[in-house]
């Protein structure tokens, strides 16, 4: 698996990339400024982007802004980006068009090695990578939601692990139950949530996101 | 032309010239009590009908203000924060310029408002009063000896039966309805620059003032800010620092446990890696309160927005600002907005929100609309106060309606610039 890697702290990134390589990944460029992200996304079409929010030489929204320009030339281009915050606003625009590919996590999640590399690999195999803190936003917000409220505190917790991007047998390993049992719980919530049950774990996901992050 | 103006126009420009039957009074008793003031008495007197005639006076700008456009500020000398004793007190409303200027503008204001503001009610009048001898008016009138001119049409026996002269009145009469509503606006605009001239501050007043002002915000400003450093200094405290310590006691523990007991240093590690996420989860707290990040990337739209996303009710956001603000007016606007939606979540019982931003002239404007139970007040303890006195600091203001059953709007207004105005 291919990475570009961008982040202007040079602690960080060199901890990204002795991190990624111990995990089987291949750096094909560590960079520390929008720009070079820009040209580097374009020059090595990576099978994912791991990109810090905030980067030279703007020190604002510079990293997301590269990976959402480079996700318009080179559609479904898989980005993971990683920032000390995360916000729903950030979130919204980075599933905007809805191809998936898109992770989105607090940089605290790369403590946990094998959980981050997961996510990583998750992403570049077209699925997503939500930070629980923005999908317990998600659900704290729908508090008044009737649907949502009509789920089983279990039923909740699978939601918030599907809305995360894992697949059943990851929720199944979380919670430590059946994967049969997990796959009893979606059906339950798509059909309380009146959504459409697909197959592929991708569209799912896009669908769980866009019901909780929709406008009330 | 603007129709609504121009229908409005005479009937503000009457109620504008009206203020000169109290204006009179006012007058009379400012003029007398300072005749008195040789005898002693006038001591009291003067103070007395000065604050009359200020009362009247503000009523005049501020239907100045809300009539014409024409902006009017509060020319008086600030009034001493400690007790005053009655002669210091009479020295000073009378060593105030203003008390003259409003002592000239009782004597003047009838005259002026009566060719300005006044006037197209009168050209109204007299248009219908045209049309209504044309109408069969005159003739009556006529027949009961009236002999007098309209304009220069003559209205005298015989009056109805020459046609073309009844038509010619009924046209002048429909000229002077024209004027009326042409030049009402304009009319009010005169009158609007003569209160403002008169009425409004000179530089040695505005600059009095401005200063007084300044010392209070500054003063403001200074407590906040060292309000804010001490809660800063505590939250590390507390938090992320204690938490560090912690962290490198634990790492010793470890240190020490890595041969003897590698089951419990593992718990331990485990520990130690929680501790280090929860430091850094109440670092972002602790900077989100200081500078949000999404504001530094974004600016205030995007980072209401992004208030209006977490927010527990429903919240519409509308921006229409064609440029940034200066930095600290886009914090101070930020907070703000930020305790504003709190509020409406805590206390007003609303189930939606409305955000509206705003470049208006100069100045950013913001208004927060919920549609709860409404009757919130500046005192409340709803925080407005503290709201009003950061906001002051960038000679911003605040306004409030919230009438009982809602809904309660509140009203900002900053300057864009965060320098103070050159005055």
């Amino acid at each position: 698996m291919r990475v570009v890697l961008a982040e202007d702290l040079a602690l960080l990134r060199e901890g990204l990339v002795s991190l990624l390589e111990a995990h089987g990944c291949e750096i094909a460029a560590a960079v520390d400024n929008g720009p070079s992200l820009r040209k580097a996304l374009l020059d090595h079409r990576p099978d994912v982007a791991v990109v810090d929010v905030r980067l030279p030489p703007t020190f604002t929204d510079e990293g997301l802004q590269a990976a959402l320009a480079a996700r318009r030339e080179v559609p479904g281009l898989p980005v993971l980006v990683l920032s000390q915050y995360v916000e729903r606003l950030y979130a919204r625009e980075l599933l905007a068009d809805g191809t998936g590919g898109i992770g989105y996590l607090l940089k605290d999640r790369v403590f946990d090695a094998a959980q981050f590399v997961d996510a990583v690999r998750r992403v570049a195999a077209g699925g997503t990578a939500m930070d629980p803190e923005v999908i317990s936003r998600l659900v704290a917000r729908g508090g008044r939601d009737e649907p949502l409220a009509r789920l089983t505190p279990r039923e909740r917790e699978v939601l918030e692990l599907m809305a995360e991007g894992r697949s059943n047998a990851a929720i199944a390993q979380a919670l430590v139950v059946t994967e049969r049992a997990v796959t009893k719980h979606t059906a339950n919530i798509f059909g309380k949530l009146g959504l459409a049950v697909s197959d592929d774990d991708n569209r799912r996901v896009l669908a769980v996101l866009a019901y909780l992050d929709r406008d009330r | 032309m603007n129709i609504r103006a121009s229908l409005q126009a005479p009937g503000r420009g009457f109620r504008l010239w009206l203020l000169s039957v109290p204006a009179l009074f006012a007058a009379t008793a400012l003029l007398v009590s300072l005749g008195l003031a040789g005898a002693g008495i006038g001591i009291v007197l003067v103070p007395a009908a000065v604050v009359a005639v200020r009362r009247l006076a503000d009523t005049a700008r501020r239907l100045t203000g809300e009539w014409t456009g024409h902006r009017v500020e509060r020319p008086y000398l600030p009034e001493p924060a400690g007790p005053e004793s009655a002669w210091g007190r009479f020295l000073r409303l009378v060593s105030d310029p203003a008390t003259w200027r409003d002592l000239a503008w009782l004597l003047a204001d009838p005259f002026v408002a009566m060719f300005t503001a006044l006037l197209p009610a009168l050209l109204l009048l007299y248009g219908a009063w045209g049309w209504f001898l044309a109408l069969g008016g005159g003739r009556l009138l006529v027949g009961y000896g009236m002999n007098d001119w309209y304009a220069f049409v003559h209205v005298h026996e015989g009056y109805g039966d020459d046609l073309g002269v009844v038509a010619l009145t009924a046209a002048l009469g429909t000229a002077f309805l024209g004027l009326g509503l042409r030049y009402g606006p304009r009319l009010l605009d005169v009158y609007g620059s003569w209160a403002e001239l008169i009425l409004g501050p000179t530089e040695a007043a505005r600059l009095a003032l401005r200063v007084e002002h300044l010392t209070e915000t500054r003063s403001d400003a200074l407590d906040v800010s060292a309000a804010e450093l001490r809660r800063i200094e505590r939250d590390l405290h507390d938090g992320a620092q204690a938490r560090l310590v912690a962290m490198g006691m634990s790492l010793g523990a470890i240190e020490h446990l890595l041969d003897t007991d590698p089951a419990r240093a593992r718990t331990l590690l485990a520990q130690t890696r929680e501790s280090s996420a929860r430091a850094l989860h109440e670092l972002r707290d602790l900077v989100r309160g200081i500078h949000p990040p999404v504001l530094a990337d974004r600016g205030l739209g995007d980072a209401v927005r992004a208030l209006a996303l977490d927010h527990p009710l429903r919240v519409e956001v509308n921006v229409d600002l064609p440029e940034r603000p200066d930095p600290p007016v886009e914090s101070a606007a930020y907070f703000a907005v930020a305790e504003l939606l709190t509020n409406a979540a805590k206390h007003s019982g609303a189930d939606r929100v409305w955000v509206d931003l705003r470049r208006e002239g100069g100045a950013l404007r913001i208004s927060v609309t919920d549609d709860g139970a409404g009757g919130a007040t500046l005192a409340g303890g709803t925080g407005l106060r503290g709201i009003e006195r950061r906001i002051g600091t960038f000679d911003g203001v605040l306004a409030l309606t919230s009438p009982p059953g809602g809904p309660t709007t509140v009203t900002l207004e900053l300057p864009c610039a965060s320098s103070s105005p050159k005055t």
